[in-house]
């Protein structure tokens, strides 16, 4: 498993589709973040704020309450990337990038989020290290992740709604790439998934990899054995390659990605980019995207803003068509309904997205013989989608 | 020869105005009229902007002609249609198609270069695929006869030139700012921008991104043989709602830019 190839290309899937301006910028990251990954000087001070800052290792708990609910033996494990600092996974690449960024003399930095988890992490490592950010973020996201624009307005970054397309993630993408594409001598464009052009997925992946090497490490120690299946939610896809791709090599263990169904999809209202969608070019790479039959991306909805967009990671497109991960869905309601599982049988509030993967295991778990190991990526904590869910249950807070 | 060839080639050295619209924006019909009114009014080469849902390099004025046109059901069919219909009403001017790939993509490049071709279209503008992603799009293309014309921005300079500049054909579009259509003037500057890239190429050079009056037109046209103008076009179909208005607005603008491009002050 070596992809990319030298022209950032995951068989078919991935490549550089920018506009001309950029094509020296991304050269120039790919040659910087090539040294820097083979420098151990680097490598260490990463680790350093991986264990010193953002709280790692991430615990590989097991979810007794949740396993005994669900019976027949099965036990789950939940890979608490929502005890990071910030609350998701999101801060493991932010990290890794700011490192790289301070090291290539950039002084500004810019990120698009959805649910603002990774505009959060993006502000707090641009306080960290000095460097003044720029947050792109839908209109409609800003109005339902209220919480994380005050958090991100706190941690000195410039939040800007934008009101173009369907004003959410990938309207704000384009936007924060159209700031790159006129800031480009001095910014840094801080990707939170593992989709843009080359050489974004690759090293998104690589940042995000740590949860996977901890995770099968973690289960070794805590079971002797490696798991049946690893299941994480799919957006872009950062947390759910992150995981799996530590385990690709292990053939006996299964990797589900669970994306968004939203209302179902049959209706046409989802995310399910992998399961509805079709080769095209978006955001800079060539993968599986939500569009029309003239190549017009469609709109898109989830009722998790981080799932809300209608591409995905190249590297997640290769890993379909070669069969190695089982891409599936689970609507609005199903995430809904283990959300409030979750908080109920361990006392832990789950980020919407990753209740998504939580509702996967949820449906897997009556399926499994006794004894059957399931790894569930927890890729975020739920506090910034309180409003959201309390909404649902027509709650006023 | 291809018609943007020939264009330059009976230019002979005087510079050349190149005019866009985005198609369906307000309506099919509306941009059929307003091409031959562009045309009347002294503009030498036409682009036609084929609507993508998600425009990165183009500014806000753009983005905005995009949704409304979207929103109207603008399809390629329907616009390599009005290419053809165009052409079929005498319409002598070249005709290129500015776009994303991901339509061209989702058409079948084939079968995109030849319909285009076959509508009268003579080149592809397609500012999200760079030289390093061409080379499938750039075959159809010499199969079809349609020329895809490369873009230069001021960070190609210097190290990318060979790269973006090898086999063109048509002219060489410089993107004159750092950032995205209908930006601010453009600062960057010309004058070296285009010896640079006459130093790697002997096509025409033409200077887009940020120009929007007959001032903004002579002055990148100093270094230049075309200016290419859009933006400030589009802002025209969004100041005037009444059809006749739009189109006096928009040939009495053609008009003043080829005025100032041939009096060269």
């Amino acid at each position: 498993m070596s992809w990319p190839d030298a022209r950032g290309y995951y068989g078919a899937y991935g490549g550089s589709f920018v506009p001309e301006t950029l094509m020296a910028a991304l050269a120039e990251l790919t040659a910087a973040y090539g040294v820097n990954r083979r420098d151990a000087r680097f490598r260490s001070e990463w680790e350093h704020y991986l264990n010193q800052y953002a709280g790692r290792p991430s615990p590989l708990y097991y979810a007794g309450g949740l396993s005994r609910h669900l019976g027949g033996g099965v036990k789950i494990y939940l890979k608490r990337e929502d005890l990071n600092h910030t609350g998701s996974h999101k801060i493991n690449n932010t990290l890794g990038q700011i490192l790289l960024a301070t090291r290539m003399g950039k002084t500004r930095v810019v990120a698009e989020t959805g649910a603002g988890q990774h505009g959060v992490a993006t502000a707090t490592v641009a306080a960290r290290f000095g460097l003044s950010c720029a947050v792109y973020m839908g209109e409609e996201d800003v109005a339902r992740q209220s919480l994380n624009v005050f958090r991100m307005r706190l941690l000195g970054s410039e939040v800007v709604s934008v009101a173009s397309g369907s004003r959410t993630l990938k309207d704000a993408m384009n936007e924060a790439m159209r700031d790159w594409v006129t800031n480009v001598r001095t910014t840094y464009y801080l990707i939170g998934s593992v989709a843009g052009p080359h050489p974004y997925p690759m090293m998104v992946r690589d940042f995000q990899s740590v949860i996977g090497r901890e995770a099968r490490r973690q289960i070794l120690e805590q079971e002797g054995r490696l798991p049946g299946h690893v299941i994480a939610c799919v957006g872009g896809g950062s947390n759910s390659m992150g995981i799996f791709h530590p385990f690709l090599a292990d053939r006996e263990v299964n990797l589900t990605g669970v994306e968004a169904g939203g209302l179902g999809l049959a209706g046409g209202l989802h995310a399910a980019t992998l399961g509805a969608g079709r080769p095209g070019v978006l955001h800079g790479s060539y993968s599986y995207i939500l569009q029309d039959r003239d190549g017009q991306v469609s709109p898109v909805h989830s009722i998790s803003a981080g799932l809300d967009y209608p591409g995905v990671g190249p590297e997640h497109s290769y890993l379909k068509d070669a069969g190695r991960v089982d891409y599936v869905s689970v609507t609005d309601e199903e995430a809904l309904a283990a959300f409030a599982l979750l908080c109920r049988t361990e006392g832990i509030i789950p980020a919407l997205e990753s209740s998504h993967a939580v509702a996967h295991a949820i449906r897997l778990a009556p399926k499994l013989p006794s004894g059957s190991i399931v790894v569930v990526n927890l890729s975020g904590r739920g506090d910034k989608d309180v409003q959201v869910v309390a909404e649902r249950m027509g709650v006023e807070i | 020869m291809n018609r943007i060839e020939q264009r330059f080639r009976e230019l002979a050295g005087q510079k050349a105005l190149i005019t866009y619209l985005t198609a369906g924006d307000p309506d099919l019909a509306a941009t059929g009229r307003l091409v031959r009114a562009m045309e009347r009014a002294g503009a030498d080469l036409v682009e036609l902007g084929l609507p993508f849902s998600d425009p990165v390099a183009d500014g806000p004025v753009i983005q905005r002609a995009s949704q409304r046109s979207l929103a109207k059901g603008t399809g390629v069919k329907a616009v390599m249609a009005l290419a053809a219909r165009l052409r079929s009403d005498g319409l002598a001017c070249p005709l290129l198609f500015m776009t994303y790939y991901n339509p061209v993509l989702q058409y079948g490049l084939a079968e995109f270069a030849r319909d285009a071709a076959a509508a009268g279209v003579d080149g592809l503008i397609i500012p999200d695929l760079p030289r390093e992603e061409a080379g499938p799009l750039l075959d159809c293309c010499l199969v079809a006869g349609l020329l895809l014309i490369p873009l230069v921005a001021p960070t190609s300079i210097p190290g990318r030139l060979p790269v973006v500049l090898d086999g063109a054909r048509g002219f060489v579009y410089c993107v004159t700012v750092t950032g995205v259509t209908g930006s601010a003037r453009a600062t960057d500057s010309l004058a070296e921008m285009s010896r640079a890239v006459r130093e790697h190429s002997s096509l025409p050079v033409a200077f887009g991104f940020g120009i929007a009056t007959p001032a903004d037109a002579v002055t990148a046209a100093r270094h230049a043989d075309a200016v290419v103008v859009g933006s400030a076009f589009v802002r025209l179909v969004e100041e005037y709602p009444e059809p006749q208005a739009l189109e006096e607005a928009v040939a009495a603008h053609t008009a003043v830019l080829k005025q100032a491009l041939r009096r060269g002050v």
